[in-house]
């Protein structure tokens, strides 16, 4: 009977929760590390095909987003697909511009190695890609990924 | 005067209220958690060809060149045959690109073959990535096959790693990814 008792009161003593800041904390620190505070997309909309042969780039000072999509606000910008950077609606001939102004902030040696991000909507047409891509060869920015999601019914 | 001296000492000991600390840790946390976005550097790699200010004509024998044509309304013309599926599309292309010179229709080798990817401007970008993604899939194939990995696998070797990078480069040697995608026309 008395070693019912023990056992009734010592689990009437609470959890220590010492140790749930640190937790908490650890948490923090990894969305805080992996969060990327993003002004690319704020004026288009844009759903990305997917595809399978993916590749992931891990060189990520070097990547530059350059998107393409519709814009979300239609009486303002109208409904033709536009080219967007950094938060900025950007015309076919402000591309050399910019990708020059974005390889300056590259270290020297890897200028030439810049990495152009291409999220475009799966239904906007070749035609803008193609002025986009134009632009990228005259700005010797040379290696392209275009961003896609993983198919859902992918059997590899 | 020595006892407040000691009283003070034992004061400074008490702790401060910690307990509230896992409210702030948390408040930040779900911030952090509502605006993450994390962010995916996924997709098909390219290779631009560099810039000239002449228009990019070259000459190839024909039979090195695999044509696909995509036009605006998303139909497929491969090699001036109407298009069927994307599992034949695969196969026709891996025979073109392996062919060392048997078949006199198609690629001599697999250095010289090109597959050219012509498309209108009126084409969508969709069905763009689709026939891309064919064709990409269809060279990670065969650079997986050589060196005994699934396409998979190979499109996910480190290349900063030695011996990852020897495999790739043993799988690439002779036969570089020529996908060619031509400019496209406005007309037809």
């Amino acid at each position: 009977m008395s070693v019912f008792r023990t056992k009734f009161t010592s689990r009437g003593s609470s959890i220590s929760t010492a140790a749930l800041p640190d937790i908490i904390f650890m948490l923090l620190f990894f969305f805080m590390v992996t969060t990327v505070l993003r002004k690319s997309d704020e004026n288009l909309k844009y759903k990305i095909p997917s595809a399978e042969q993916l590749k992931q780039i891990d060189q990520k000072s070097l990547i530059t987003q350059i998107s393409i999509g519709i814009p979300k606000d239609i009486e303002k910008f109208g409904s033709e697909p536009r080219i967007e950077a950094e938060g900025k609606l950007l015309e076919v001939k402000d591309i050399v511009p910019f990708i020059m102004k974005e390889k300056d902030e590259l270290p020297v040696y890897s200028r030439d190695q810049i990495i152009i991000l291409l999220k475009a909507d799966e239904d906007v047409p070749m035609g803008i890609v193609s002025d986009v891509k134009q632009e990228l060869r005259k700005a010797n920015a040379r290696r392209i990924i275009f961003a896609a999601s993983w198919k859902k019914d992918q059997n590899q | 005067m020595e006892k407040t001296i000691m009283r003070s000492f034992e004061r400074r000991k008490t702790e401060i209220n910690s307990s509230s600390m896992a409210d702030i840790a948390f408040l930040l946390l779900i911030f952090f958690l509502v605006t993450t976005t994390i962010q995916t550097n996924r997709g098909l790699s390219a290779t631009l060809p560099p810039h000239t200010d002449e228009p990019d004509i070259a000459k190839f024998h024909d039979r090195n060149l695999y044509k696909i044509h995509i036009n605006s309304s998303d139909r497929i013309l491969v090699e001036d045959a109407s298009f069927e599926n994307f599992e034949k599309l695969h196969a026709d292309v891996k025979k073109f690109i392996l062919n060392h010179g048997n078949d006199p229709l198609l690629s001599d080798n697999p250095k010289d073959a090109i597959i050219s990817l012509h498309m209108n401007r009126g084409t969508h970008y969709k069905r763009f990535i689709e026939v891309m993604d064919a064709l990409q899939g269809v060279y990670y194939e065969i650079y997986g096959e050589r060196v005994g990995l699934t396409a998979k696998q190979f499109r996910a070797l480190d290349l900063k790693l030695a011996n990852e990078k020897a495999q790739y480069d043993k799988a690439r040697e002779g036969i570089p990814m020529n996908i060619s995608i031509a400019d496209p026309n406005k007309i037809n």
